[in-house]
């Protein structure tokens, strides 16, 4: 069973990391789009063999909707099918390279050399329902403290993308009476 | 399947995002290599979380990353958007006026 698990486990990896490389690879956004989705997808699909159903469907669930998102906002923002038009964006490609590589020798022989502790501890039996007590138990400060970020990201991504805020209809000191509707230019009263 | 192999599938998931945020263009792009980077890191938790410790603790640090995730979207598309509205434009190269 082990062995069909870690065979399992490594398909994913491959395919995870494949896609990820696609992302930058493939010629066409939306490409791209799809090939993020399928790496988040079997991310979310590794967190399940960890028995984290939880996390692991939030994950899959959450990422193949931002995805759809993400392809809308591209064909919003190229102005065309970015699936039939091919495309490279990029600069400063060999240093870019060069610093990944870095990082990820850094970062792989950092996990392979580095003696890691035994376990300590069993999981809950019930992992979804330890974690529900968690949140809403010992751990409620940090769900407290995202909550309001969330919220101030809301009302920030809000402000950011409206086309017409305070000093649109209000004028540079903020004392235009009326202020002025949509229709109306700058400097017009 | 053991946490060093876990932590290295993570590690090339991070380094292929970290290539694709340095490298790329495209703001919209910018954030997938973002997206990435975050994908290694929800791997890399979850293994550690598996391999030594499997207390509730490491499940919350998860959902942080998670919302952590959100917010970098919410206010990537915001800004792609501003920028887009602003200078016609969704290159990050056209949006360098705080370089130093």
């Amino acid at each position: 069973m082990s062995v069909v698990l870690g065979g399992f486990f490594w398909f994913l990896a491959v395919v995870a990391v494949a896609a990820g490389v696609a992302v930058f690879r493939v010629d066409s956004m939306a490409r791209a789009t799809y090939a993020l989705a399928l790496s988040f997808v079997s991310v979310g699909v590794m967190l399940l063999l960890f028995d984290l159903e939880y996390i692991g469907v939030i994950t899959i669930l959450m990422m193949v909707m931002e995805m759809a998102i993400m392809a809308i906002f591209m064909i919003m923002f190229m102005g065309m099918n970015p699936a039939l038009m091919p495309m490279s964006m990029v600069h400063s490609k060999r240093g870019s390279m060069v610093l990944a590589g870095g990082a990820f020798v850094v970062l792989a022989g950092g996990a392979l050399l580095v003696p890691w502790p035994a376990r300590r501890g069993v999981p809950a039996t019930d992992l979804t329902q330890s974690l529900g007590e968690a949140i809403m138990g010992s751990k409620m400060l940090v769900m407290l403290t995202v909550s309001p970020v969330l919220f101030a990201t809301l009302v920030a991504a809000l402000v950011l993308a409206s086309p017409r805020g305070r000093y649109d209809r209000f004028g540079d000191d903020l004392r235009i009476s009326p202020p002025r509707g949509p229709e109306q230019k700058d400097g017009q009263l | 399947m053991t946490l060093d192999a876990v932590l290295v599938v993570s590690a090339a998931l991070f380094c292929v995002g970290l290539y694709g945020a340095l490298s790329q263009q495209v703001v919209v792009m910018v954030m997938m290599g973002l997206e990435l980077m975050l994908n290694g890191v929800i791997l890399a938790v979850a293994g550690l979380w598996w391999f030594l410790a499997p207390a509730p603790d490491g499940q919350v640090l998860l959902l942080v990353v998670i919302a952590a995730m959100t917010v970098e979207m919410a206010m990537g598309f915001a800004v792609a958007t501003l920028l887009h509205r602003s200078r016609e434009s969704d290159m990050t190269d056209t949006a360098t006026d705080l370089s130093g």
